[in-house]
């Protein structure tokens, strides 16, 4: 059954994404790769990991799928098509693309992948909440607090840029 | 605790149908069956349900402004709904020619897909659970988080002005919402010191967390009743579909049996959340309990626990449909204004406020 299940979502997570890149209509592109990221997730559900499956459709499909596609309903007519990309960029993007892959693959059948023996491990989510904030050895305390400083400062910026002083309101 | 063990868990059933299964199949063919088995289950109890709740509204509707409601087909107009039904499964479904069609048949699904991963997560008895995950709550926030993706689809593919407005509404007041949701489950999460569905209601078997978190405990249900309401797009929040000026929001387009889809997720939507509500706060199938009566509680536990399921979470419902019925519609700017100059900062200090109370053991 989790054989079934792998090839299932690897063959949704390897169409779409293949559709996502070769359709011309931008929502579509989005709706595609929404596909991928929630077959993603099903990976992390079938590897017993629940949190990371949650955070996956949370943050990028509940999230940033969400925000792409928000921007798209502002920006763009139903009616508009992508041209189809210059043959010269064409050839160029799959010359990348094919050294990416072949880069990839190189070292995924040269690397021996042993099994570890080792007893499947539960997910506490106790057990990572505390090492989260924990100052310890293998803490994470420093990075999350950096993180919660970065994210801060964007929202700022974002508010910033989106201001209209006062004068300009007026006028407008 | 002794006192909980009268009450029937239901694994001992799903446990000896499995057992059953496993005699005379396969395990392969064993987990297909129960697959299938479960599923048609809950479709059944889908579909059953959205013709109840939509029953349901306009008796409460009636109620509200005086008058009889639903009272001709069948006995007090219960089979009403099913009339409804009929006539709109067979209702054209109308083509729009300059729609996108493909996302415009697939937005319906999205919605309907969120609600069903989320029910999956209900306990709607002892035992009676289709997936026991140990990060429950944080697993219903995230499928729900699905569905607003098929509402913003909607809007878009329909090619039609009033239902991108609504869609857009829709999306803002969603993605705004979901965290005071979030936070005011977050709550009772530091109460009970887990997430697992199953865990919050066996922690509350000396007492309901609405009653043994003191008045924090109280704030953050008031507050997930406020922002839950806003997030299924419920009057007085119905901004996406106010229909005197965005005719029916971003289901216009919509007709006929995809119609019904929309229609069917937000009544789902609806029970879902009164269930999680109910489960979080009201202590879900746990009986009512105090403390150390033994013998009230003894009394209590007679009665069945899909039975006090259900009452909760209906009572929940019944506030819900209040709210729809009473209060006048918010403006854009207004609701904007509720959940981030309001709302976000109460549940904020309100976590502040029960961490400490935890930390201290002040609670019961």
């Amino acid at each position: 059954m989790n054989v079934v299940m792998f090839y299932l979502l690897s063959a949704i997570i390897l169409i779409f994404s293949l559709l996502s890149i070769t359709t011309r209509k931008i929502l579509r592109a989005a709706v595609y790769l929404l596909f991928v990221l929630v077959a993603t997730s099903g990976f992390y559900f079938l590897l017993n990991y629940e949190f990371m499956a949650a955070v996956q459709l949370t943050l990028y499909a509940g999230g940033i799928v969400v925000l792409i596609i928000f921007s798209i309903l502002l920006t763009s007519h139903i009616s508009h098509k992508f041209k189809h990309p210059a043959l010269l960029n064409l050839l160029m993007g799959a010359g990348v693309a094919v050294i990416g892959a072949g880069v990839a693959l190189y070292i995924i059948f040269n690397e021996k992948f042993t099994a570890n023996g080792q007893p499947e491990l539960p997910v506490d989510m106790t057990a990572i909440g505390t090492q989260l904030l924990s100052t310890e050895k293998n803490g994470y305390v420093l990075p999350f607090e950096l993180i919660s400083v970065l994210l801060l400062a964007a929202i700022i910026a974002a508010i910033v840029i989106a201001k209209k002083g006062k004068q300009e309101e007026k006028e407008s | 605790m002794s006192s909980t063990s009268t009450i029937y868990d239901f694994s001992t059933l799903t446990g000896s149908i499995d057992a059953a299964l496993h005699n005379w199949m396969s395990p392969g063919l064993v987990l297909t069956a129960e697959l299938v088995l479960v599923g048609l289950i809950f479709l059944t109890f889908y579909a059953l349900l959205g013709l109840f709740l939509v029953y349901l509204e306009r008796k409460v509707c009636a109620v509200m402004q005086n008058r009889y409601g639903p009272n001709r087909v069948g006995p007090l107009g219960l089979l009403q709904t099913i009339a409804d039904l009929i006539k709109l499964l067979m209702k054209e479904l109308i083509p729009i020619r300059k729609a996108d069609q493909f996302l415009f048949n697939l937005a319906p699904f999205i919605v309907i897909i969120a609600s069903f991963m989320a029910i999956a997560a209900t306990p709607f008895a002892k035992g009676l659970q289709a997936v026991d995950l140990n990060i429950g709550v944080f697993y219903v926030m995230a499928v729900s988080s699905l569905g607003v993706v098929g509402i913003l689809l909607a809007g878009w593919s329909s090619n039609s002005k009033y239902s991108l407005i609504g869609a857009m509404r829709s999306g803002a007041q969603i993605v705004s919402y979901e965290l005071s949701v979030g936070l005011s489950l977050l709550a009772i999460v530091v109460f009970s010191g887990t997430m697992q569905l199953s865990g919050i209601v066996e922690s509350q078997a000396d007492g309901w967390w609405i009653f043994k978190g003191h008045i924090p405990a109280f704030i953050s249900f008031v507050i997930f009743l406020v922002a839950s309401t806003a997030e299924i797009n419920r009057g007085p929040f119905d901004l996406a579909e106010a229909e005197s000026e965005l005719t029916a929001g971003f289901h216009t387009e919509y007709s006929g049996i995809k119609f019904a889809f929309f229609f069917l997720a937000e009544y789902i939507n609806m029970f879902i959340v009164a269930a999680i509500g109910a489960t979080v706060f009201l202590g879900g199938w746990m009986p009512f309990h105090i403390g150390n009566w033994e013998a009230f509680n003894h009394v209590m536990d007679f009665i069945p626990s899909m039975v006090w399921f259900f009452l909760k979470t209906f009572f929940v419902v019944y506030l819900i449909m209040w709210f729809k019925w009473t209060f006048p519609r918010l403006r854009i700017d207004q609701l904007l204004t509720l959940e981030w100059k309001y709302l976000m900062p109460i549940s904020l200090i309100n976590i502040v406020v029960i961490a400490f109370i935890v930390l201290m053991g002040w609670h019961f």
